[in-house]
């Protein structure tokens, strides 16, 4: 077995803040070419119609100025949506900015200023005038979802609605206890620090090299080469460093598409970077209309639940998520029905943001759990224990492993769970109604398809390659642990170089499988290593690995040595010097196992339990303690972990408190398009958060025992927080954000 | 953003002359709004008069016992100036609710005075807006408009006064100091800001070419029962939805004076004299602050998303009024509502 003794498990630092914390990391903005042209798009006003007109002559004299394409003058662009179809596109035509007079959307780029500085163009855009032939916007889910449908092409397999099981609705009339019940949620809008932006630099010889915002370099090199018809040695893309992208990076951007279209066609290097404002009508979380019907007999036990969800998808795109069958797989029942529906919207098509599908889906389920529970007039979490379920009743799969059960004990212990009293507003404590709120997480562990090159040196050193992004996660850093500890090396020697389409194949960063997959890779590359020095040790004379497999062997000062005895082995640099070698190099690859996948099937799990705090009488919302106890198989590091469990509860309280567009529905537009007006947590709103990973051991959700941390924090975050307000107010909210105006209203004795 | 010129005022003089000489100069202090409005296309100066250099950044006390603040002092000098923090502490509790420690250091004294609204219709140039654009129309009426007044709003505007410091300014009844080119004077703080009326392009009373030379505190100073709530979107960092700067003289349990100012709910920060005159020589007792916020809010009126503000408002009301009489104000470091 490989040796996981020391660097597996340790809280290192990531080896990528120094340069982040002194601003030497450079961002896709921030590649600097001389003579370089600068981009800035101008977007529509209205939500949906045409452009009757557009004059850009103002903004074409405006000094400084290079051109101004609109959808008249832009140069030829792949005609098919196949080449439009990115690695993670959607049932649907793509977006293809300027691809004519018609307006789908809400802040759609109409026209793209290129000129000498970026003054210049964002100056000149003001001067675009357009006269547009509107139509009526279609922007409000709650009346748009009259007119929902069944999409008639999956995006993903996985995401159709389960099977319908049992006869939901007969147990549901025969239960004793039972809710019915509509939550609403507003739309998100992902707003990571960095903005969407690219540079490209032009070579003398025509090729480019594009620095992108994104989530895959591979994804964005491939747009780029259907759209534009460039051969894949003329382009290579870099995103060496993201500054937060949560799924907005995972499908590239129309600035992708401006910067290489500008540089492609005035033959010089372009940079197109996004305003704050542009954030807005990029991907975003759609809004959601779900309908709970649960029942449960006298013991808690659930009889019945079926799950309907309405979402919002753009008139150009269905853009589909997995909202509903976690409601099929998180408790045991034996009668489900759940159903998944669309709302055609003039607003851009929706994204993968944070936990795509299961953060909504649990907003729905385990604030209905919650209702359920008080129905029954049973505890909220003795409920949920009492519903435990040990494989996936939806495929009839078995779980690699589940310790969610260790999440509810370990976590309820570490909150005080036992100190509570279930009546709604028992717990006050002078001016504060105390709430005290639990739900359960889950999110899919999977493996995507993922290719390392691991080279290491005789004096120890190694290097790490991959097409793989690190979004801010740690990715850098863990794998960099991976490659020391499988070569018995410390971390400091390994360098890892990714974010670059010219490395080993890798899929988008997104979905938890970053860690899995390409650290899966990294350790079958260094296994690669250790065989090939097998074979050449064993083939020097008097080699004391003679006879050995290479599951006998580890590397210890720089030797490669029997694990057993590690007195038995060769200097590494003899093994290479003597076949005249200056290093080696393996191959890692993975692949989700298909057998495997026709009997298991592998989760995270989470179970997050807040107290809030609120003024009696004012509505002042704290959520003053988290716990998130979190299962998810082997930690490589706790402390990055940590760090991707701590954003995604914080992103998780704004999901419940503040986040919302607003969209005026007359006009259809969003009207908050700004972070002083779209609200996300202050740090005034985050008190003690504190995250428990409990002991997983799980030998096939991938090679390395990982199952990724990126979303599973997020999930059910939003319940807890609207279970413990119930739990403090008495009033249970179904409408999200919970703003304070709401929670005022639904104070006791208004 | 627009191309503009830029000079740099040595005295104020320089400062009065650049102004006359261009009737859309902006005077540009810490430019913690003027600039973001410019790079949203909302302000477009010709030109901008920096007026950094002028000697307005002294906190001088005077023989009397009023403090007079020059108009280029940062709203962090002042929150943390000790006469300031002894005579008149409501005013640098206001102060440290708002903005952010780096946005108080750039922000000046009469710059928080002129900061325009946070209406959304009035940031986006693509929409209608009477204070943008005078006759383009109000976006706001009949649509998104949490964030909007409850009280004296007009057919025309339904905008708010975003300041903090503005609202405790209100209820010290300071007096503004401006100099312009027919000489001195003062304006009363109820009179600086004004209703939207028929022309809510037209935020306050100064006229062109004059300039904010410094803030003016006399008289009670309110320093033993006083109170800043305000109420917000998330704890810190957010404008007032509804925030209410409370001031009591309590004698054996009587109210012998007061004063109460309301943000977040009209154009300019909310003060009624006439009422706080009514209430004197009542009990400073809930009941009373009950009447109070209810005469107060009398002819409050919500445009829909902003119903809201109005019970809102009469629950923050009684709540700082009940700070203020127990001589606890509320905090600002930690944000908890007391």
């Amino acid at each position: 077995m490989l040796n996981e003794k020391n660097v597996f498990g340790s809280p290192l630092p990531r080896i990528d803040g120094p340069l982040k914390v002194t601003g030497t990391a450079p961002y896709a903005a921030e590649y600097h070419d001389p003579g370089m042209l600068f981009g800035h798009a101008f977007y529509a006003t209205v939500a949906s119609g045409r452009i009757a007109s557009i004059d850009t002559s103002k903004a074409e004299a405006y000094p400084g100025v290079v051109k101004v394409y609109t959808h008249k003058n832009r140069p030829a662009l792949a005609s098919s949506d196949d080449a439009w179809k990115d690695e993670v596109a959607l049932p649907g035509h793509p977006f293809r900015p300027l691809e004519n007079d018609r307006i789908l959307y809400d802040g759609q780029p109409i026209a793209l200023v290129i000129a000498e500085t970026f003054e210049a163009a964002r100056d000149a855009a003001d001067l675009i005038r357009v006269d547009y032939a509107a139509d009526a916007p279609h922007t409000d889910i709650e009346v748009e979802q009259a007119k929902s449908y069944v999409p008639p092409e999956p995006r993903k397999e996985d995401f159709l609605p389960t099977d319908p099981r049992g006869d939901a609705e007969a147990a549901y009339d025969a239960a004793p206890f039972k809710i019915d019940a509509e939550y609403v949620q507003e739309g998100e809008h992902h707003n990571p620090m960095e903005l969407f932006g690219t540079s490209v630099i032009r070579s003398e010889d025509g090729t480019l090299t594009v620095y992108d915002k994104t989530q895959g370099s591979q994804n964005s090199h491939d747009l780029v080469c259907g759209v534009f018809g460039l051969k894949p040695e003329q382009v290579r893309v870099v995103n060496a460093y993201v500054g937060g992208a949560f799924g907005s990076g995972l499908r590239p951007k129309h600035q992708l598409i401006f910067a290489v279209m500008a540089s492609l066609d005035l033959k010089r290097s372009v940079r197109v970077e996004m305003s704050r404002r542009e954030m807005f009508y990029l991907t975003w979380r759609p809004a959601t209309v779900q309908r709970m019907q649960v029942a449960a007999d006298a013991d808690g036990r659930l009889m019945s639940v079926r799950h309907h969800a309405v979402q919002a998808t753009s008139l150009y795109e269905d853009y589909q998520e997995n909202v509903v069958n976690w409601s099929g797989l998180t408790y045991k029942c034996d009668n489900v029905r759940l159903s998944y529906e669309l709302a055609k919207t003039t607003m851009s098509t929706p994204g993968d943001m944070r936990a795509p599908g299961a953060a909504t889906g649990f907003l729905a389920l385990e604030s209905a759990i919650d209702e359920l529970a008080y129905e029954v007039g049973m505890d909220p979490l003795e409920l949920r224990g009492k519903n435990f379920v040990t494989y996936d009743q939806n495929d009839d799969l078995q779980l690699t492993s589940k310790a969610l059960d260790l999440c509810y004990r370990e976590g309820a212990e570490r909150f005080g769970w036992d100190k509570r009293s279930h009546e709604p507003g028992s717990m006050r404590d002078g001016q504060d109604l105390v709430g005290w709120g639990v739900a359960t997480g889950v999110w899919e562990a999977t493996l995507s398809p993922a290719e390392a090159k691991v080279r290491l040196f005789p004096d120890g050193k190694i290097t790490v390659s991959a097409a793989a992004s690190d979004i801010g996660t740690g990715t850098y850093t863990i794998l960099a642990q991976i490659a020391a500890q499988n070569l018995g090396q410390t971390i400091d020697r390994v360098s890892v170089l990714i974010g670059d389409s010219s490395l080993p194949k890798t899929a988008v960063e997104g979905g938890s499988w970053t860690a899995a997959s390409s650290g899966s890779a990294v350790q079958a590359g260094c296994l690669e290593i250790k065989k090939t020095l097998l074979s050449l040790a064993q083939k020097m004379d008097n080699s004391p690995l003679k006879g050995a497999a290479v599951e006998d062997l580890a590397i210890r000062d720089n030797r490669l040595v029997l694990d057993r005895n590690d007195q038995l082995g060769l200097a590494i640099a003899d093994i290479l010097g003597s076949n005249e070698m200056s290093s080696v190099e393996g191959h890692g690859k993975v692949e989700p196992d298909q057998e495997q996948a026709k009997k298991y099937i592998s989760y995270t799990h989470s179970a997050v339990f807040v107290e809030v705090r609120i003024d009696a009488e004012l509505g002042v919302p704290r959520v003053t303690r988290v716990v998130s106890a979190i299962a998810a198989g082997k930690i490589i590091n706790p402390k990055t972990a940590r760090s991707q469990i701590l954003g995604g509860v914080v992103m998780g309280l704004g999901m419940a408190l503040h986040e919302e567009g607003m969209i005026d529905h007359r006009t259809g537009r969003i009207m908050n398009h700004n972070l002083a007006e779209y609200h996300v947590p202050a740090h005034a709103d985050i008190h003690d958060i504190d995250v428990i990973f409990v002991e997983e051991e799980d030998d096939k959700a991938s090679p390395i025992g990982v199952k990724g941390l990126g979303e599973i924090g997020i999930v059910g975050v939003g319940a807890a927080v609207a279970n413990a307000i119930f739990h403090a107010t008495g009033t249970r909210h179904r409408h999200f954000p919970i703003t304070i105006d709401k929670i005022m209203e639904g104070l006791p004795g208004q | 953003m627009r191309p503009f010129s830029y000079t740099r005022a040595e005295t104020l003089g320089d400062a009065m002359a650049a102004l006359a000489a261009n009737p859309t100069a902006r005077l540009l202090a810490g430019g913690t709004n003027l600039i973001d409005l410019m790079k949203y296309d909302v302000e477009r100066p010709a030109a901008i008069v920096d007026i950094n250099r002028l000697p307005l950044k002294e906190i001088e006390e005077l023989p009397d016992g009023s403090i007079r603040i020059g108009a280029l002092v940062s709203n962090a000098t002042v929150a943390h100036h000790p006469a300031v923090t002894e005579r008149y502490p409501l005013l640098c509790s206001a102060i440290l609710a708002g903005a952010s420690p780096q946005l108080r250091n750039a922000a000046t004294t009469g710059g928080n005075l002129l900061q325009r609204t946070r209406c959304y219709y009035f940031y986006d140039p693509s929409t209608p807006c009477n204070k943008r654009e005078p006759g383009s129309g109000c976006g706001a009426i009949g649509g998104v408009n949490r964030i909007h007044a409850i009280l004296g709003a007009s057919e025309h505007c339904i905008a708010t006064h975003p300041s903090d410091m503005c609202v405790a300014l209100a209820a010290l009844a300071a007096i503004v100091e401006v100099e312009g080119p027919d000489g001195r004077r003062d304006i009363p703080f109820s009179d600086f800001h004004r209703l939207p009326d028929d022309h809510p392009e037209r935020d306050n009373t100064m006229r062109h070419g004059e300039i904010i030379t410094a803030v003016r505190l006399e008289g009670n100073h309110f320093a033993g029962h006083h109170s800043y709530l305000k109420l917000r979107d998330r704890l810190s960092y957010a404008f007032a939805l509804v925030s209410v700067a409370a001031a009591l003289d309590v004698k054996n349990g009587m109210i012998v004076d007061m004063r109460i100012a309301l943000g977040g709910v009209a154009h300019k920060p909310w003060r009624d004299s006439l009422a706080e005159a009514e209430f004197a020589g009542q009990p400073a007792t809930e009941e009373t602050f009950a009447a109070l916020a209810d005469r107060l809010l009398a002819g409050a009126e919500g445009q829909g998303d902003n119903d809201f503000k109005i019970p809102m408002a009469r629950k923050a009301i009684v709540r700082a009024l009940k700070q203020a009489a127990a001589g606890t104000p509320q905090v600002q470091s930690d944000k908890q509502i007391r």
